[in-house]
């Protein structure tokens, strides 16, 4: 009888673990294809579309999480086999630098003309 | 003074604007997909489709100079268009062609291939789509052209044409 109660507490446990790594593995699943930009069907994600194209990578995905890839490694791989146009978040490089730069040049050209204006309206 | 430098530089941004919008019209806004090449092939293991048993990547891309991969499935109708040309290729002997069948029925596959011949020294079933992706493939059919070195060297995306035969040919020679 107490045997059969340490079963039924280490089988309950073990399902427990199961649905909660599951669980963690899918929300992964859906937080990288949010990110990611589906190439056969503009204007949406990876998560919003149902094409052919989504739905695998989407298996892809879950696929490479249970193989242990970490988030990082996904985007590099995808990146890899697609090019830098199907991540919403694109890195600093030299097709992007204006990318990055501009709003940043922009901030400091702002700033230095609103601090100019002050100066010169205090003098 | 000052208004002259405003309004140059007024002048300056509406041209520099009126030069990348003027520019954009000439491109097309049809997005084409960007074919990544020379990219080295992924390791994987696939199921071959009349055995049913387990092969490697390692398996299939072996014993030639060229491989060429091509993604097919029967309910595909540019993948019957473009069967004439497979069938073209497989008469060349440095060329290998493994075929992709993409989340298909085995038994409309089987007929396909009875009613129009089969051009593949070996097939491979992908019936979740991710073997594909693991190609970096967009769409069906499409094809990749493979060196030795099991990287891919050209990619054609939509059906096969003359002219991709005859570029596939230039470079296998």
């Amino acid at each position: 009888m107490k045997l059969s109660k340490i079963f039924f507490v280490l089988f309950v446990m073990l399902n427990f673990f199961s649905i909660s790594f599951a669980e963690k593995n899918d929300q992964l699943t859906i937080k990288i294809s949010k990110n990611l930009r589906c190439l056969i069907c503009q204007g949406q994600s990876i998560y919003d579309s149902q094409s052919d194209f989504a739905v695998s990578m989407k298996i892809l995905i879950n696929k490479k999480i249970e193989q242990g890839l970490s988030e990082k490694e996904i985007y590099e791989l995808l990146k890899d086999k697609y090019g830098e146009w199907i991540v919403y978040d694109t890195s600093f490089n030299k097709n992007t630098f204006i990318l990055w730069g501009l709003p940043v040049l922009l901030f400091f050209l702002g700033g230095a003309i609103i601090l100019r204006k002050l100066v010169f309206r205090k003098v | 003074m000052k208004n002259k430098i405003l309004i140059i530089l007024l002048v300056f941004f509406l041209s520099f604007c009126f030069f990348v919008l003027f520019k954009s019209l000439e491109s097309s806004n049809v997005y084409v997909p960007e074919k990544k090449e020379d990219r080295q092939l992924a390791e994987f293991v696939s199921e071959d489709f009349f055995t049913k048993k387990k092969i490697t990547s390692n398996e299939i891309f072996q014993g030639s100079d060229y491989y060429i991969l091509n993604i097919w499935a029967s309910w595909c109708a540019p993948c019957r268009k473009e069967h004439p040309q497979l069938m073209k290729l497989s008469k060349n002997s440095s060329i290998k062609l493994v075929g992709l069948n993409y989340k298909d029925n085995p038994k409309n596959a089987k007929k396909l291939l009875k009613e129009l011949g089969n051009p593949f020294s070996i097939i491979i079933v992908d019936q979740s789509g991710a073997l594909s992706i693991e190609f970096g493939g967009y769409g069906i059919p499409e094809t990749f052209l493979i060196n030795k070195d099991k990287k891919i060297i050209k990619t054609f995306i939509g059906n096969l044409s003359n002219d991709s035969v005859r570029q596939i040919n230039s470079i296998v020679k």
